[in-house]
């Protein structure tokens, strides 16, 4: 199968990711279409690697897994900090701060 | 089979054995200030573990004023001795005349933050959440007494939260709880992330700096002692934005690859100049990389996170923010902007025009419109990052220092902006709305003669920095053929004039209230940093030839 294939699939993974970040309410839910958007990135990577026939791109791919997964830590901490004081994960709720 | 696994490193071209250790030799005198940093900052995690509750804070703020002035010594020794330019750490860091610049002026303005973030006499006990272990003391003091579960601030509803109860506690005799001093590792850590990202030269380093940038940021956002729950819902939706706009980021990193087959800026700026590839993946991971960068910048439309986060951090976070991941940002623009993109400049300068425009556009005509002083500060920061937009667009070596000089210059003003209004205060914390400015000069002439003047310097009233800046800048954008822009940037100056001397005249001509908000005496910390950045926004006004030819001299190594 044609690699670009896979591009197109990544694309399209990425946008379903974008998607879910801008109607997805839930702020758990917002964040794994973040991570989505993350592993799409990271199939270019690997698709890229093999279409310039080099290993950059699979490399680069750990990094990004490392740095997704530190950013778990910290977004959940803060989402769970949120969800303490109002009982809610809704982003639609945190609206205290406006225009 | 090793040396091609290793080869395969990003930007990594090595032929055999021999090569190796040439390659992954570490200039650590080039790289001393970055290892000084995140390595104290490892150090100060373990202060946090093992010494004891009562000397912690002191401790921290010492070792962190140490780690930044001895990395700011080390910076400005190498910047005048003359060191050639080197790429380090295997191509992935370049320690440029422009990196040392930027690193020296992150450096200098992280001193005035830290003493802001440290001070504990204008928010008794400081303005990050109590530490959990001196709250249990504080309340074991306390005794019988049943702690209160009253809101910590004027948004009210801190429910459960122990530092709500922590902020209840302030009436009574007993004073209140120390701060958590992990702020401190965190400061370092965010600024270890900055110092990465404006000398990163492959943007795999640069993805990886702005995450180590931006994760302690976006907690340090969410820990004000006072007004709880706006603190939190600015740290979540920092968070889950910067994570967005991080996601464009990297997919433009991996359209990039995909184009030039490394990650590497100067062979991206190679391979765009000689190849008869489609120029799709090359402008389209340009647009996806600018969104991210432009996101951390809070340039034009990619903005929305600045006033929510401007005003529910704490102030001595916002300070930190506004001065420091500016200049990253605009760092790391500048490098992306003139080494990569470089020879390509006129197929993408005018949309980003088109940004710059829309940058200056709405920072202005929103922040006619604020009541709060935080967020105000926040909007004239998207007009500002919209004239600093149109010094990165001057490919010229004018457009590169007039920027530098810019980022210079506004992030000190900044910082004592914003240290003054964390001074204002009424019973339930910071007073930022601008009624709570009236005829502050008859209560503290001083603060409102400091304030009015960093105002003037933002709108860039000469004999003060923003005049020598907004100069530099426009001169450059003049030179390159953006006089539209230019036009653009002077009218939404005089424009935004209009809001920074309504606070003057708020503060001057305006009859006091009755019960209007107290000017609270300063300690030596926030003093320092106060008057530290009036004292830069004079001398960069009236003497500023030092500086300009500072900056004038900073070129990038490809």
């Amino acid at each position: 199968m044609s690699p670009t294939n896979y591009l197109l699939l990544s694309a399209i993974l990425f946008a379903i990711g974008t998607v879910g970040v801008l109607v997805r309410r839930n702020a758990i839910v917002v964040f794994m279409c973040i991570e989505l958007m993350l592993n799409a990135v990271n199939l270019s990577l690997v698709t890229f690697a093999r279409i310039n026939g080099s290993l950059d791109g699979q490399v680069m791919a750990f990094f990004v897994m490392v740095v997704a997964a530190a950013e778990v830590v910290v977004g959940l901490s803060i989402i769970m900090s949120i969800f303490r004081t109002r009982r809610t994960a809704s982003v639609d709720d945190a609206n205290l701060l406006k225009y | 089979m090793m040396p091609t696994v290793i080869s395969a490193l990003p930007g990594l071209p090595l032929q055999g054995g021999a090569s190796l250790s040439t390659a992954l030799g570490v200039d650590y005198g080039a790289l001393a200030p970055l290892f000084i940093i995140l390595g104290v900052a490892c150090v100060s995690v373990l202060v946090e573990a093992f010494v004891p509750l009562a000397q912690r804070a002191r401790v921290q703020l010492v070792l962190t004023l140490a780690a930044i002035a001895v990395a700011l010594v080390v910076v400005i020794v190498r910047a005048t001795s003359g060191v050639p330019a080197t790429i380090v750490l295997a191509g992935s860091l370049s320690v440029d005349s422009v990196s040392l610049f930027l690193w020296g002026t992150l450096l200098a303005l992280a001193i005035p933050s830290v003493l802001m973030i440290a001070d504990r006499s204008v928010e008794a006990g400081g303005a990050f959440v109590a530490d959990p272990e001196a709250l249990a003391e504080a309340q074991e003091r306390a005794g019988a007494r049943t702690p209160v579960t009253v809101g910590a601030g004027g948004a009210g509803g801190s429910g459960s939260d122990g530092a709500g109860r922590a902020g209840s506690s302030r009436g009574s005799a007993t004073p209140p709880p120390e701060m958590h001093t992990e702020v401190f590792p965190f400061v370092l850590f965010a600024l270890g992330g900055m110092l990465a990202f404006c000398a990163a030269n492959d943007l795999l380093t640069m993805f990886v700096a702005l995450e180590v940038l931006s994760l302690p940021l976006y907690l340090l956002c969410g820990l004000a002692r006072r007004r709880r729950v706006l603190s939190q819902e600015s740290a979540v939706k920092y968070f889950l934005l910067g994570a967005f706009a991080s996601a464009f980021f990297l997919y433009g990193v991996a359209l990039l690859y995909g184009y030039a087959g490394s990650v590497r800026l100067s062979d991206i700026a190679a391979a765009a100049a000689g190849s008869l590839r489609s120029d799709s993946l090359l402008y389209g991971g340009l647009a996806l990389l600018v969104v991210g960068l432009m996101f951390k910048a809070s340039v034009g439309p990619f903005h929305t996170w600045t006033p929510d986060v401007y005003q529910g951090a704490p102030t001595p976070v916002t300070a930190f923010m506004a001065a420091c991941t500016k200049v990253a940002a605009f760092g790391a623009i500048l490098r992306v902007f003139f080494v990569a993109f470089g020879p390509t400049a006129l197929e993408w300068r005018g949309v980003l025009w088109a940004v710059a425009i829309a940058s200056m556009v709405i920072g202005t005509v929103l922040g006619l419109t604020q009541t709060d002083l935080k967020r105000m500060v926040a909007y004239s920061s998207v007009a500002h990052a919209g004239f600093l937009l149109i010094g990165c667009l001057a490919i010229t070596p004018a457009g590169l220092s007039g920027t530098l000089f810019y980022l210079l210059a506004y992030g000190f003003t900044t910082i004592a902006i914003l240290g003054l209004i964390s001074l204002v205060r009424s019973g339930d914390g910071e007073a930022n709305h601008l009624s709570a400015y009236a005829g502050l000069a008859t209560r503290s002439p001083v603060v409102a003669a400091a304030l009015s003047f960093c105002l003037l310097a933002l709108a860039g009233v000469p004999l003060t920095s923003g005049f020598t800046a907004k100069f530099a800048v426009f001169s450059a954008g003049l030179g390159d053929g953006e006089a539209p822009l230019v036009i653009v940037g002077l009218v939404c100056s005089a424009i935004a004039a209009f809001f920074y001397l309504r606070v003057i005249v708020m503060m001057y001509f305006s009859p006091p209230a009755p019960d209007g908000p107290s000017v609270s005496l300063p300690g030596p910390l926030t003093t320092v940093s106060i008057t530290l950045g009036v004292v830069v926004t004079l001398l960069l006004g009236v003497v500023p030839t030092a500086a300009l030819d500072w900056a004038a001299a900073a070129r990038f190594l490809g």
